[in-house]
């Protein structure tokens, strides 16, 4: 079922990318296609199949519960594009 | 010493023949001649390398040289290095110097190895040709008018035109092997867990895998042997005893059980690559080994599960970026989502963000099952085919890619195309095996053919003992481009 317009901005805005008019059309060309291709994964019956997640099982290691990093804040937030007084800036979200 | 081996360079630096400093100025000045060409290196700087070298002089004065100490490699810029711009080849990242080394750039410096330079890529490593990379594309050295290959065409083309002895690269559905086929290079995909992803920027992790870049076979293992390693901050990183996957070079084949997969000779295989892949069977078959038919019945169904997992898998290590904590902010936003959103907009280029709206819809509700679990349970129908070809043979054996490389531009308007590139390097990846390429021959326009090789988990040593007895009685790896 090929995807509408609408859906495409609707996707675009769960994924926080801004979108114009234009650019909304052409990607709808493309993203069909790329689901006309990935639409043949239903030729195949997966039934009782157990998914597969990765290679290396799914049993993740655990680790001792203590510190072993150490206080590199102010490194960090040196990449940050805006900071103050350690915290990160960004647009009020709360009048 | 442009031509010289990983073990030759490694002697000549033991034997004082010349120092560490003289081998990273060489391939710098190559570099500085050759790179607004070729477009290999996003960024270079060549104060860091130099001290880097002259530390290693003093190392190998001191006797405590290991086998790459002294030795120049460059990197892919996926790779986190303290003090090093890495970009991940996105306007995102631009601006963005890593704060830590990842654990690949953490060995290699361990090794006393010298960082040489960050290399181009398709942005955030999706791509098959180089060509989506904010810095431009990067050229094919054997002819300037074709693609690498990619993403780690930087990479590439900074071997195959010398202007590095060897490099890195990152594989999440054909980057390395891809790019070494269409440049005539040597480079492998580890198993899954065997390189650690600490500091490696993600595209879809439960596929990435970094892994070594070279000229030969050999050289790779000397590559991956410092590569390799359990590193506790990788969640899927393997922990398992330490091995020298140089060990096994010099066995004979004899006796060795090639598969042929039939579903990697069909429709869609150029006649000039198909015919070098059949020329190096006969020359596997002439070492000893023994030809077996298999059957790899699902594997043309990874394409589609693979851009359903690797987009899903993209979408959420992505939306890290969203110019808070580092990279690219947009400089006039009305508030926070619009902040996001323009920020987003602006970073990523096309591909990138096509890839995103695939993921975000495939994992949206209502959808999940419909595409992610369905491209899950392929997976495991992959890995099982694998699974079963691996009872009755050693190795795999067919082409890299479907082609040799293609021009650019041809395929950048259309993504199911490009996509269509991965066709056989991609399974590999989702059952998480082992898969090399290394150059067999040359079609169309003269360029460069690649032969992959399979292996079963954690057979690296036995892939690398197979191409390194055929690039023993075959000279294909030690050709180069002309004109350089």
């Amino acid at each position: 079922m090929p995807l509408s317009l609408e859906e495409v901005r609707a996707i675009a805005e769960l994924a926080r990318i801004g979108i114009s008019d234009a650019e909304a059309a052409s990607v709808q060309i493309q993203l069909n296609d790329i689901f006309e291709l990935i639409g043949q994964m239903q030729m195949v019956n997966t039934e009782g199949v157990e998914p597969m997640s990765h290679a290396q099982g799914s049993a993740l290691r655990l680790r001792d519960d203590e510190v072993t990093e150490t206080d590199q804040r102010e490194l960090y937030q040196s990449v940050a594009p805006q900071h103050e007084a350690g915290l990160y800036l960004v647009p009020k979200v709360i009048e | 010493m442009l031509n010289a081996s990983l073990k030759e360079l490694s002697a000549a630096l033991g034997q004082k023949k010349i120092s560490s400093f003289e081998l990273a100025r060489l391939f710098l000045e190559r570099i500085r001649r050759l790179n607004g060409a070729l477009n290999a290196f996003i960024t270079v700087d060549e104060g860091k390398s130099l001290a880097q070298a002259r530390a290693a002089d003093v190392r190998i004065a001191r006797g405590a040289a290991q086998p790459l100490t002294g030795i120049p490699i460059a990197h892919k810029d996926i790779f986190l290095a303290k003090d090093w711009l890495t970009t991940c080849g996105s306007k995102m990242l631009s601006n963005f110097v890593g704060t830590y080394d990842a654990h690949v750039i953490e060995r290699f410096n361990g090794a006393g190895a010298v960082i040489l330079g960050k290399t181009n890529m398709d942005e955030f490593a999706m791509g098959s040709s180089s060509e989506t990379s904010f810095y431009g594309p990067v050229k094919n050295p054997w002819d300037r008018n074709c693609v690498p290959g990619g993403s780690s065409g930087g990479s590439a083309t900074a071997i195959a035109a010398r202007m590095a002895p060897a490099a890195t690269g990152t594989d999440t559905g054909g980057s390395i092997r891809q790019p070494a086929a269409l440049s005539g290079l040597s480079g492998l995909k580890p198993t899954y867990g065997l390189v650690s992803r600490y500091g490696m920027i993600a595209f879809a992790s439960s596929l990435d895998q970094g892994g070594p870049m070279a000229r030969s076979a050999e050289d790779l293992a000397l590559l991956l042997n410092v590569m390799a390693g359990f590193d506790a901050r990788d969640s899927t990183s393997v922990d398992r005893d330490a091995e020298d996957y140089a060990r096994n070079l010099e066995k004979p084949l004899s006796g060795l059980r090639v598969g042929v997969p039939k579903e990697h000779f069909g429709e869609g295989l150029a006649p000039d690559v198909a015919q070098a892949v059949e020329t190096a069977l006969k020359e596997l078959e002439k070492l000893g080994a023994k030809r077996v038919a298999i059957g790899l019945p699902n594997s043309g169904l990874s394409v589609p599960a693979y851009y359903v997992i690797a987009p899903a898998e993209a979408s959420s290590n992505l939306s890290r970026f969203d110019g808070v904590r580092y990279g690219h902010r947009a400089k006039e936003y009305r508030d926070l989502a619009d902040m996001y959103r323009r920020t987003r907009a602006e970073g990523f280029g096309a591909e990138v963000r096509r890839r995103i709206l695939i993921g975000t819809y495939v994992l949206s509700h209502g959808y999940y099952d419909a595409y992610y679990l369905k491209a899950q349970k392929i997976r495991r129908l992959i890995a099982q085919d694998f699974a079963e070809a691996f009872e009755r043979c050693d190795l795999i054996v067919g082409p890299t890619a479907p082609t040799v490389a293609f021009k650019l531009g041809a395929k950048a308007a259309d993504p199911v195309q490009m996509y269509l590139n991965d066709i056989y390097t991609i399974p590999a990846n989702l059952a998480g095996l082992p898969a090399m390429s290394i150059p067999c021959g040359f079609g169309i326009g003269n360029l460069p053919v690649g032969l992959h090789i399979v292996g079963n988990y954690f057979a690296e040593a036995k892939m690398l003992n197979a191409a390194h007895q055929y690039q023993k009685a075959t000279d294909w790896h030690a050709r180069q481009p002309g004109g350089l």
